[in-house]
């Protein structure tokens, strides 16, 4: 914990002190190609500061053992770490209770988790899963697997040229049909904010039997996020692009609505009692937690959270803003350079193509100038498709991004303009 | 400019991936290719015309969307195997596919004479994630020639 508080006292009242931030991620110091490492991918996944990576190595060294099983000291102490960070999680988006965290390998889990249980438990032949089209694969696949399985409809609520989310169609397309909506907080490929306390109003309104799954892996590392002011059912992200751990996340459901869910997989700690007879299930969250979890990367994701929480979330929105509108004017003023996605309300997310340009030669000579961007779909084809583009590069910010950063990835992008000139 | 990406951007390939040769389709081809890389998006279609009873190549071409690399190397082959009969295609489709997955380390994989003008790609080598962009129009090929007469499926390069 003290270096969360060395953190809270090199964090100003009022805004973030980024060379203070980026001393905290030691991967920042790297070296690639022989150039200093540029890290724009924090959208695919972000880097990981020094006290979430102790906080890792802390649990093997001084507390490890399983969770919920032994009455011995060690696992009493792994349990308790463990357990903590449920509660940690519940204060952070303004969950209710901290059994309404259900911890999960990541989004993706988190929304085959809700489409295979509520999902098959309540949507039946003829019912509709309404998405919008800026979801990624993850808040696509799970549902069209559902509707297969259900033989009900999946619609797609369309986007705007500027990447904004339809609200009139969004509107028209619920009905007494509709089951699920679900949809992401932030667009992954555009940086798209959408409007999900208004999304959610419009459900409640016209298909008050929808529930309502807001994909949240790109919202809650860029703002503060409170459940129930957005007024959905379920909220999922993952821990790796909030500076935590990989392969960990969570999701957050409505108590009834998850009390009433049927368990996923079937296994140890889902259980009161199992006879050959008869098994008797778990109370939520438990139910949904069958095996040994990552006990080492919840307890890592723990300090994520409080690293979040230290640097505090008004603040890097409002960090992070200003370097959007930098970016957004730096690469608007380079010639054959095209911004897709140009919604009002954006974050942390600069994707663009540039004329004649390949977006994999672009990448390739950016990697070599130490640029680290994504390039290609951006596992959002529907959204590449719209556009009429095959992919673009994106170059996405974080906590620990500067001006310089976007300096940087200007003078690549002129490169690789000579280049291909 | 570093000279690994110089050795990976030739001029050659710059000017294949800017202005391919022989994007054209081929009107009655004998075998129609698909190709789709789902890495990256990009697609196309290989077009050949063979002499009857499986002869030679007398036209190839290739039509699509792509970077640099998969661009110029779809230009390059299908300049190259004009004239080819099928096992001398697939040969250069060896060939080819063992110099850019050569270990990168490996000196001897810049040198392959019978490859002649196509030797530019050599530099892929030093680039793992680039190796898909140069072979997906060879996979193309190696799928047309081995299926021929078939309804193709899109080959992947997956």
């Amino acid at each position: 914990m003290s270096a969360v508080s060395e953190v809270t006292n090199a964090v100003a009242s009022r805004s973030l002190e980024v060379n203070r931030v980026r001393a905290d991620f030691p991967i920042l110091t790297a070296q690639v190609h022989g150039k200093p490492l540029v890290y724009l991918d924090s959208a695919a996944s972000a880097q990981k500061p020094q006290l979430v990576i102790d906080a890792e190595r802390r649990v093997y060294e001084e507390m490890y053992a399983n969770v919920h099983r032994g009455v011995h000291d060690l696992s009493m102490r792994a349990s308790d770490a463990y357990e903590a960070v449920r509660g940690k999680i519940a204060r952070f988006i303004g969950a209710g209770s901290p059994k309404e965290i259900v911890f999960l390998r990541g989004t993706t889990e988190a929304i085959n988790l809700v489409a295979q249980t509520w999902g098959r438990a309540n949507v039946t032949a003829g019912d509709e899963i309404l998405i919008t089209g800026l979801e990624h694969h993850a808040n696509i696949v799970p549902w069209q697997m559902l509707c297969s399985e259900k033989k009900s409809a999946l619609r797609v609520a369309p986007i705007d040229d500027r990447g904004v989310v339809d609200l009139d169609a969004f509107a028209g397309l619920l009905g007494e049909r509709t089951k699920i909506v679900a949809f992401a907080h932030v667009s992954n490929a555009l940086g798209t904010v959408n409007d999900v306390a208004r999304m959610a109003a419009l459900v409640r309104e016209r298909a008050p039997q929808a529930v309502i799954l807001v994909d949240g892996a790109q919202g809650v590392p860029h703002m503060k996020v409170d459940v129930k002011a957005l007024g959905c059912d379920f909220y999922c992200f993952s821990a790796h692009k909030m500076y935590g751990p990989s392969g960990m996340g969570a999701l957050w459901g409505r108590k009834a609505l998850l009390d009433a869910m049927p368990p996923w997989q079937g296994g140890g700690d889902m259980i009161l009692s199992v006879t050959f007879e008869k098994t008797v299930y778990n109370e939520t969250p438990f139910k949904f937690e069958a095996g040994t979890p990552d006990i080492a990367g919840t307890i890592a994701f723990g300090a994520a959270i409080d690293y979040l929480t230290a640097l505090g979330l008004d603040n890097i929105a409002a960090a992070e803003h200003e370097l959007l509108a930098y970016g957004t004017a730096q690469l608007s003023a380079i010639p054959g350079l095209r911004l897709i996605g140009t919604a009002p309300d954006k974050t942390s997310v600069l994707s663009f193509v540039l004329e004649g340009i390949h977006p994999h030669d672009a990448g390739s000579i950016l990697d070599y100038e130490g640029v680290a961007v994504r390039t290609g779909h951006h596992c959002a084809q529907p959204v590449m498709d719209r556009f009429g583009l095959p992919a673009t590069i994106r170059a996405s910010l974080g906590v620990y991004s500067t001006r310089e950063d976007i300096d940087a990835l200007v003078r690549g992008i002129h490169k690789v303009r000579e280049m291909f000139a | 400019m570093n000279s690994d990406l110089r050795d990976l951007y030739q001029d050659v390939i710059l000017d294949h991936g800017k202005r391919p040769r022989n994007a054209r389709v081929i009107e009655g081809a004998s075998v129609v290719q698909p190709a789709y890389n789902p890495l990256c998006g990009d697609k196309g279609t290989l077009y050949l015309a063979l002499e009857p009873n499986g002869g030679a190549i007398t036209d190839a071409s290739y039509v699509g969307q792509g970077c640099s690399i998969s661009t110029a190397s779809a230009s390059l082959m299908t300049e190259f195997l004009r004239g080819q009969s099928r096992e001398e295609a697939l040969h250069t489709f060896d060939l080819f596919h063992d110099m850019i997955t050569a270990p990168p380390d490996e000196a001897s994989h810049r040198a392959v004479p019978e490859l002649g003008k196509l030797s530019v790609f050599s530099g892929v080598a030093e680039f793992p994630a680039r190796v898909k962009c140069a072979t997906l129009a060879w996979h193309a090929l190696k799928a047309a020639l081995t299926e021929a007469g078939a309804t193709p499926a899109p080959v992947s390069t997956e």
